[in-house]
């Protein structure tokens, strides 16, 4: 099945996506990741204030078929979050792109170079397994 | 990693396939398992069961030999009928829940649990008597598919040449052919839901499939996987060994003392559960919905005032809820409707409420 891949946008190995505004990173799943987990019904949105390293688990995201982790693209603290999603989680599998879960003031904003483009993380999900 | 007669039709129709038991199984196809549960609820799926265990007992001894090991009533059967049981240890925890199908009082199959088969063979060889019965177990011998829905008897019915809708709930046909396969076929599943439980050769697992996914054509019939196989059996509060029953969990304690009869000469366990029961029940399985939002999952704790009182056994979405819903042991005097208890999801408490079971009343064939 063809996984959607939004141009301008940053990804980790690991299926988070980061839009860039400034100092402020906003963060979601992508389309592969949403499709991995099925239906989703509820998302456990981390804490504002929360201090957060690159590759640290963040937020949960329960689908109907588990709990699972999302990790921090980049270093930073947490200066919002998507409360919408608290009564649509569904709005993940329906627009990954356009459901961000949190907001990130980046510490270290030199670490989004160390990120994916679109074509490179097309290719990712290309090799990742099937799930 | 085994295989069963359906593994290229699961991939062929773009199964999510994954480790069951050892087994390769389709956890979900395209639509997802929301969708193929509602459609379960709605008109019809179709499962690959192959996975499960079948055993023959049969011989002079069988009937009284079956009724000493399992909790239900052998010997108040008839032909044709079906069961649902437990076989337990001596101290009353479970060993599997199984259906038992009696074919004469001298031949009877029994349908156990695909996690469990080894160990149940084991069991059942260790208790059976010098002589008068034989155990012939043909699990790998034979695959199993499950149609389950309101649709289900429509869609039978254009395969097989009896009248389906003469097939009382709990009962079987012992000999006949779908698609030209002899096949043993009983109105029995794990939903709660109508349905249909096809048992036929291993070599025509994939025939049958086939057959069945081309009738139910017309009527809406998907193919369902495992996961809403889950999600289907915990809405309708049927227990899944491992869970809500096990070696540590009486059939007592999990509310299901209905399958267990107690005043039976013998009965292995018996003393312990009939101990149980006399003394009072100490915890009790509950269901519970969930007051904050979350999503409780097996094994969590469940907290009364801020103490660890017990644990969830299922938890999850109840698609036909749109709820999170759990099944959960706790003490008896929380067992009450209405209790506020608290289900602890990552350090978090999240508030619960006792509730009715089942979450969702089963639509059976009377």
């Amino acid at each position: 099945m063809a996984t959607k891949v939004e141009q301008g946008y940053k990804y980790t190995a690991t299926h988070e996506w980061v839009r860039v505004e400034g100092s402020r990173a906003f963060v979601g799943v992508t389309d592969f990741a949403q499709h991995a987990m099925g239906n989703i019904v509820y998302v456990e949105l981390p804490d504002v204030g929360k201090a957060l390293q690159a590759g640290e688990d963040f937020c949960v995201v329960e689908s109907v078929k588990g709990a699972h982790d999302i990790f921090a693209p980049i270093s930073g603290t947490v200066v919002e979050v998507n409360g919408d999603l608290e009564d649509a989680p569904q709005k993940v599998n329906e627009d990954p792109y356009g459901s961000w879960i949190a907001v990130i003031d980046m510490s270290h904003p030199d670490e989004v170079k160390d990120l994916m483009d679109a074509a490179a993380y097309a290719t990712h999900c290309e090799n990742a397994p099937a799930h | 990693m085994k295989k069963t007669p359906m593994y290229d039709e699961h991939k062929s129709l773009g199964g999510n396939m994954v480790e069951f038991c050892g087994w390769n199984l389709p956890v979900h196809y395209e639509v997802g398992i929301v969708e193929e549960h509602r459609r379960v609820r709605s008109a019809a799926g179709l499962f690959d069961v192959s996975h499960m265990g079948e055993v023959w007992i049969s011989g002079e001894g069988a009937e009284a030999w079956l009724q000493r090991l399992v909790t239900n009533d052998v010997e108040a059967m008839h032909d044709g009928q079906v069961v649902y049981n437990f076989m337990c240890y001596p101290n009353g925890g479970v060993v599997d829940d199984l259906l038992v199908y009696r074919f004469s009082r001298t031949r009877y199959y029994l349908v156990i649990n695909a996690a469990n088969v080894e160990k149940d063979v084991a069991w059942l060889k260790m208790n059976l008597p010098p002589s008068g019965v034989e155990l012939r177990d043909v699990s790998s011998q034979t695959s199993e598919v499950a149609l389950q829905g309101p649709a289900a008897e429509r869609i039978l019915q254009k395969l097989v040449s009896f009248d389906a809708s003469a097939l009382g709930f709990f009962h079987f046909v012992p000999q006949t052919t779908l698609d030209g396969v002899d096949v043993l076929i009983s109105r029995t599943g794990y939903t709660g839901e109508d349905g249909f439980e096809i048992y036929a050769p291993w070599e025509a697992g994939a025939q049958i499939w086939r057959a069945v996914m081309a009738a139910g054509k017309d009527e809406g019939l998907l193919p369902v996987g495992l996961g809403c196989r889950d999600s289907l059996r915990f809405e309708a509060c049927l227990p899944l060994y491992g869970q809500e029953i096990s070696p540590s969990i009486t059939p007592l304690e999990a509310g299901l003392g209905f399958f267990v009869k107690l005043d039976k000469k013998e009965l292995i366990g018996g003393a312990a559960l009939r101990g149980l029961k006399e003394g009072g029940l100490s915890r009790k399985s509950v269901a519970l919905e969930l007051l904050d939002k979350g999503v409780p999952r097996h094994d969590q704790e469940v907290r009364y005032e801020g103490r660890p009182v017990g644990f969830v056994t299922t938890g999850g979405y109840a698609p036909s809820l749109d709820k999170s819903i759990a099944l959960a042991m706790v003490p008896a005097d929380l067992a009450a409707e209405g209790t506020e208890i608290a289900v602890v999801i990552r350090d978090k408490e999240k508030r619960a409420r006792v509730i009715k079971k089942p979450f969702y009343r089963k639509n059976y064939k009377k």
